[in-house]
């Protein structure tokens, strides 16, 4: 039954092609392996058609048996966290782009969920979700500049010519600038960052901008002189140079470089910095950022990336009268009797939170320095 | 015998090279010669896919299409051909070695579209090119076009350094560095006289 019908469909479909190719279609010349015939026979396009179709069918199952016979299974987690993470493939995490380390994280159980710079707090919640992990806090970083001896600020030993790139420059005698410790300035970060966070001063200095920068450290594995380091965001006051050169050399080279004179050892009230090699350095996990050294420093090397400050302000309604806050400030900046409501002095307050960290009550804030509300305070005063 | 099996392979990848002297395959050349890390890995995966696609295309058009004279529909049956065989290879190298396909997997989709991979099938049969030289032809185009992204590659990195006016960056300018090389590589012709 089945048979008689397929052949009495093929008889029919070959005569219904012989007859209209015949007057149709111009025969001559098909190409390829045909040789120009008058006339094409009706065998040669029934055995394409059937080839062609065997041809399909034969894929298709080959192709559909290799499928499941060489399933791969992949875990549904490892999708969802592919699409969480930021996929710019940075490698901060130390994996060979964003899919490596969702495989690692979730397929194995040492791998913190936390890894990804760019991605910040809320991708590693994600990711702790998702894995079942716990998530540690991500302490946000930040590529932070460790020179400010720009063109107009610095001396230049010859005049460099070459490759417009620092890594070639580097291959000249260690680059143009006379300081060896130094920015060399043609922006060998700036093209390496894959966020854009780079861009160079008018002074050739690169300046990474503080919401593009992902701290995934391509910038700091750029630089030939080492100029750029990754640091905690919060850790706002940096000494902006890098140069053991003595002194007396670092006055000679630049104008803005650290000469070790050791006024901010002197000033700072946690004893954070520490002269090592002819170079300031600070310790941040001693470091406070209250910023007394910015405004000690005679060369200006230490950058206070925390501008402007902010100025504190006692809340007089929650204010117990502890005086921890007067005892704190590193400038005395509050004052109060015991048991009464303290104030700020606004002109001496330097910002540095140290009393909003530690009041009990939380009566301490910091605003904004022009718009703090010294006038109200005032008032609750002598109501107080 | 052996010498027309060097003949073939000495004149596909270097007289007649595909990129140079016949200008195919560009996309790619293109594409995958910005660093040399991922030219190499397109060089490995392209001349492998090359050999296998032109045996099997070899045996598919003369034990089934020559008899049923269906020669016709060589690019067609070609196409399916190459692709079917890169689908397959793309799942089972997933499963059997995972490693190597994470390295090289992602050049082989790229392959399924590419004009030199359609081009050697299509020469074999116009050629009537026995396996061997079929194979011969196929190992040279692929050494070839090698030799043609290895070459791009190291130089397009110098090139990321290079002081180029603004309107000639990236595939301008790399337009014209084809161009040169292709003008060295006239200096081939000539070189086989048969």
């Amino acid at each position: 039954m089945f048979e008689q019908i397929t052949q009495t469909l093929l008889a029919a479909l070959s005569h219904l092609l012989y007859a209209s190719l015949n007057k149709l279609v111009p025969l001559a010349g098909v190409g390829g392996s045909v040789e120009a015939m008058e006339t094409v026979p009706p065998q040669i396009v029934v055995n394409g058609l059937i080839f062609l179709g065997l041809l399909g069918v034969v894929f298709g199952i080959a192709l559909a048996i290799v499928a499941s016979k060489f399933v791969v299974k992949v875990d549904p987690k490892v999708e969802q966290v592919r699409e969480t993470l930021p996929g710019a493939n940075c490698g901060a995490c130390g994996f060979a782009g964003c899919m490596g380390y969702a495989e690692a994280v979730v397929g194995n159980p040492d791998v913190a969920p936390n890894l990804c710079a760019p991605g910040k707090a809320p991708v590693a919640n994600k990711i702790a979700q998702i894995t079942g992990k716990a998530a540690a806090a991500v302490e946000p970083k930040i590529a932070r500049v460790f020179c400010q001896g720009g063109r107009s600020r610095s001396q230049r030993k010859f005049l460099y010519t070459g490759v417009m790139d620092c890594t070639a420059a580097v291959l000249a005698a260690g680059g143009d600038k006379s300081c060896e410790f130094g920015c060399l300035g043609y922006a060998t970060c700036m093209r390496a960052c894959p966020f854009d966070a780079i861009t160079m001063s008018g002074d050739s200095l690169p300046v990474i901008s503080k919401e593009k920068c992902t701290a995934c450290g391509k910038c700091v594995a750029a630089c030939p002189k080492q100029v750029i380091e990754l640091a905690q965001m919060s850790k706002s006051v940096v000494i902006s140079c890098h140069s053991r050169d003595k002194g007396v050399d670092v006055k000679k080279k630049c104008q803005v470089g650290c000469i070790a004179c050791g006024m901010c050892v002197r000033t700072c009230p946690v004893d954070a910095i520490k002269i090592d090699n002819n170079l300031a350095r600070i310790d941040h996990g001693k470091c406070i950022t209250c910023g007394l050294c910015v405004k000690k420093c005679p060369t200006n090397a230490i950058h206070d990336y925390l501008a402007p400050r902010l100025r504190a302000f006692i809340d007089p309604a929650k204010c117990a009268g502890i005086d921890v806050c007067a005892k704190v400030c590193p400038v005395n900046a509050i004052s109060g009797d015991l048991r009464a409501v303290h104030a700020v002095d606004q002109g001496k307050c330097i910002g540095c939170g140290m009393c909003e960290a530690r009041c009990p009550k939380k009566a301490i804030t910091l605003v904004q320095a022009s718009t703090a509300p010294e006038k109200p305070a005032a008032k609750e005063m002598v109501s107080a | 015998m052996w010498e027309k099996l060097l003949t073939i392979f000495i004149a596909s990848m270097l007289i007649n090279n595909f990129v140079f002297a016949r200008y195919l395959g560009l996309c790619i050349f293109f594409g995958v010669t910005k660093k040399m890390e991922t030219a190499v890995g397109m060089s490995f995966t392209f001349t492998a896919v090359m050999m296998i696609g032109a045996a099997l295309s070899w045996l598919i058009y003369n034990y089934v299409m020559i008899p049923f004279q269906l020669g016709f529909l060589k690019i067609v049956i070609f196409i399916g051909v190459v692709a079917a065989f890169v689908q397959a290879a793309d799942t089972i190298m997933k499963k059997v070695t995972p490693a190597l396909y994470y390295k090289l997997g992602i050049y082989l989709a790229l392959i399924v579209t590419n004009c030199i991979i359609l081009a050697v099938p299509l020469i074999n049969a116009e050629e009537h090119y026995s396996l061997f030289e079929s194979l011969a032809l196929a190992l040279g185009s692929g050494l070839g076009f090698s030799l043609a992204l290895i070459i791009m590659a190291s130089i397009r990195e110098k090139l990321e350094l290079a002081d180029v006016p603004k309107s000639f960056q990236g595939l301008p300018i790399s337009f014209v560095l084809t161009g040169l090389i292709a003008l060295a590589f006239l200096g081939f012709s000539g070189m086989i006289t048969l």
